[in-house]
């Protein structure tokens, strides 16, 4: 695809785990991300889902180069950043932008709005000191906010409005790409419907590629173009949001459908609900084969016997051996 | 006669910027065996009224300023210590949203989930294990003789939960004070956590206060809804007749911003602005600012919560007027 603008093969992070104090030895290794292969479009927005500890966050940061990576490629428009050196991936970062979930822990509280968003366009050198107020009101205004509150910290402001200085800091450098993770989860939701609002219409302005963190799946279904399900480490199940979210084909995306409780009595009181057995499993011993088998009600034998990958079906890509066969 | 019956509740917190008016006149009836969702945002005084009524209010800051809370005769809001304690943990139990922080972890399970057994009744050690071995089964934990000796950090947080809630049920309430219960979980653990709510409820026959921000939980859970907004009860109604009609503007707007799995909306609807300040006093009805249809007089007085139709109320002074 010639508009491909982040690619993602095989990506691997794996985590070491240590004990011991005086003899160090490593006795075991968490795979958060394990063999993640996807690709962004320009002025597209991804969302991907899971529930909490299937990697997600991890595979956000480990985009970011925030952490090392075990195994595979990110290309950021035909670099890649996984073999790049730190002055590469510096001069690179300004494309890459993130937004994080919690508002209130991810601006500096000693920092006003002025001093938050004037500082990457300062450290980049994207205008002088003197230019610096018209570029932060532009931002201000790009985002819903009056440039009026520039002097203000960050506690004045409500999380629906911190949020929103989060979302103009990372516009700041005009990126390419922006992570978002959970960028809603922390609001409630008369505030969420805001944010989501401004992110989808930002997209569409500036033409940014997203790629959008959730665990609910409302909320992705509504922002998203494609989406992404994730299984201790590994994707399950790709493919056009509505395909995907409205006939799901893997097992744990139909669970995972089917577990959200939709506001309507009438349907909610009346539809077949599947309630999985147990919790997610430990990425430290993920299960032999398919890591979804012990909670799969399809699971039989061959379940087992090998890790299933991405295989394409009904326009989309769903890792399941058994497909077809329910 | 209801079970439980709240009359003008009002909570307030003395704080050096201001009285801060979190429970400001809230009054609702809760008949046996019923489930009743309260909805509302965060700041919108749900979670203090439900702490109001089992006396968790710290005082001060916190002060009761005046209402009633009368459940089998005894006002809950002037009860006497002695009394409470015979009726909280043993007639009324609480589950809380957070399992992680609510156990305490260094009490091996067992201890804590028959503490209430040898607190409220008389009853054996070894009698109250028999019963707590039990119930940690009937809330669906497997291998129970096993694990009712681990500690909490040994479960996950599902696990938890469900430690919680035969905690809180193994003195067969009469009420369940349910505060987001599933809000700290994922959705797949979350509809096992709300099922096993729901079979429990049918065996013990209790009636549940379920607190919630999610709409979608009340419509599968509850037989009536409550919506708070700023310390007020704005509308009350069925959970089938609040959802196919709802009349106050708060309701129905809150209604249409949450993005559904059904459609596909281009723009999601929003309430513009946000929640007011409850330390500052509020002259009329406490939407009016961000209320869409708001008249003159929305700012001037305040609503009282009427009768639409039976069985359903609600506080807007336009639609009271037959104006929309």
């Amino acid at each position: 695809m010639a508009d491909t603008i982040l690619e993602l093969k095989d990506v691997r992070t794996h985590f070491p785990i240590h004990e011991g104090f005086v003899i160090r030895r490593q006795t075991g290794t968490v795979k958060a991300v394990d063999g993640v292969s996807l690709s962004v479009q320009r002025g597209e927005v991804l969302g991907l889902v899971g529930e909490s500890g299937c990697g997600k966050s991890t595979l956000a940061r480990t985009i970011m180069q925030l952490v090392p990576t075990t195994g595979g490629t990110v290309v950021l428009e035909g670099k890649n950043l996984t073999a790049g050196s730190t002055d590469e991936i510096r001069a690179v970062r300004h494309d890459l932008q993130m937004v994080f979930q919690d508002p209130f822990a991810s601006l500096n509280p000693r920092m006003t709005v002025f001093a938050t968003l004037a500082e990457p366009l300062l450290v980049h050198g994207r205008c002088t000191a003197a230019e610096a107020t018209g570029h932060v009101a532009e931002l201000m205004q790009l985002v819903g906010l009056a440039p009026r509150f520039m002097q203000k910290y960050p506690h004045e402001f409500s999380g629906g409005q911190r949020q929103r200085i989060a979302i103009a800091r990372a516009l700041a450098l005009r990126p390419k790409v922006i992570i978002a993770d959970e960028p809603v989860s922390a609001l409630d939701v008369s505030i969420q419907a805001q944010i989501l609002n401004l992110l989808s219409q930002l997209t569409r302005k500036m033409n940014l590629s997203l790629l959008f963190i959730a665990h609910d799946l409302s909320v992705v279904k509504h922002i998203s173009d494609r989406v992404a399900v994730m299984y201790l480490g590994k994707i399950v199940e790709i493919g056009r949001a509505v395909d995907v979210i409205e006939h799901p084909r893997h097992p744990y995306t139909r669970a995972l459908v089917s577990a959200i409780p939709v506001p309507n009595p009438e349907i909610e009181r009346t539809r077949q609900r599947i309630v999985l057995p147990g919790d997610p499993p430990s990425p430290i011993n993920p299960p032999a084969g398919c890591a979804f088998h012990p909670r799969c009600p399809h699971a039989v034998e061959k379940c087992r016997a090998a890790v299933p990958a991405l295989r394409p079906d009904d326009r989309r890509e769903v890792a399941c051996v058994r497909l077809g066969e329910f | 006669m209801p079970l439980l019956s709240v009359k003008d509740l009002r909570t307030y917190f003395h704080t050096r910027n201001g009285i801060y008016r979190a429970v400001d006149g809230v009054s609702f009836g809760l008949e046996r065996g019923e489930t009743l969702g309260i909805v509302g945002e965060s700041g919108s005084g749900k979670s203090v009224t439900c702490y109001s009524l089992m006396g968790l209010i710290p005082q001060p800051p916190g002060r009761i300023e005046s209402g009633t809370a009368v459940f089998d005769g005894v006002d809950l809001l002037r009860a006497t210590p002695a009394q409470t304690r015979a009726i909280r943990g043993k007639r009324i139990a609480m589950i809380f949203q957070d399992p992680m922080t609510s156990l305490n972890p260094y009490l091996r399970i067992s201890e804590q989930l028959i503490e209430p057994l040898l607190i409220h009744e008389k009853i054996s050690k070894s009698e109250a294990m028999q019963r707590g071995l039990a119930m940690l089964e009937a809330v669906g934990i497997n291998d129970a003789a096993k694990r009712i000796r681990y500690y909490p950090h040994e479960f996950s947080g599902g696990m938890r939960q469900r430690v919680m809630i035969a905690m809180a049920l193994i003195t067969r309430p009469e009420i369940l004070i349910a505060d987001e219960p599933t809000t700290a979980l994922d959705v797949t653990v979350q509809a096992q956590i709300l099922e096993l709510i729901k079979k429990m409820q049918q065996e013990l026959g209790m009636a549940v206060i379920f607190i919630t921000h999610d709409l979608g939980v009340v419509s599968g859970l509850c037989d009536r809804v409550q919506v708070m907004y700023a310390g007020r009860i704005v509308e009350t109604a069925g959970t089938r007749e609040l959802f196919r009609t709802p009349r106050h503007p708060y309701t129905r707007a809150l209604q249409q911003s949450i993005p559904s799995l059904q459609a596909k909306g281009a723009e999601l609807f929003t309430i513009p602005g946000m929640p007011p300040d409850l330390s500052k006093p509020l002259t009329g009805c406490s939407f009016a600012a961000r209320c869409p249809q708001a008249a003159d007089r929305c700012r001037h007085e305040t609503p009282d919560l009427t009768a639409w139709k039976p069985g359903h109320e609600q506080a807007c002074l336009r639609v009271q007027a037959g104006e929309i």
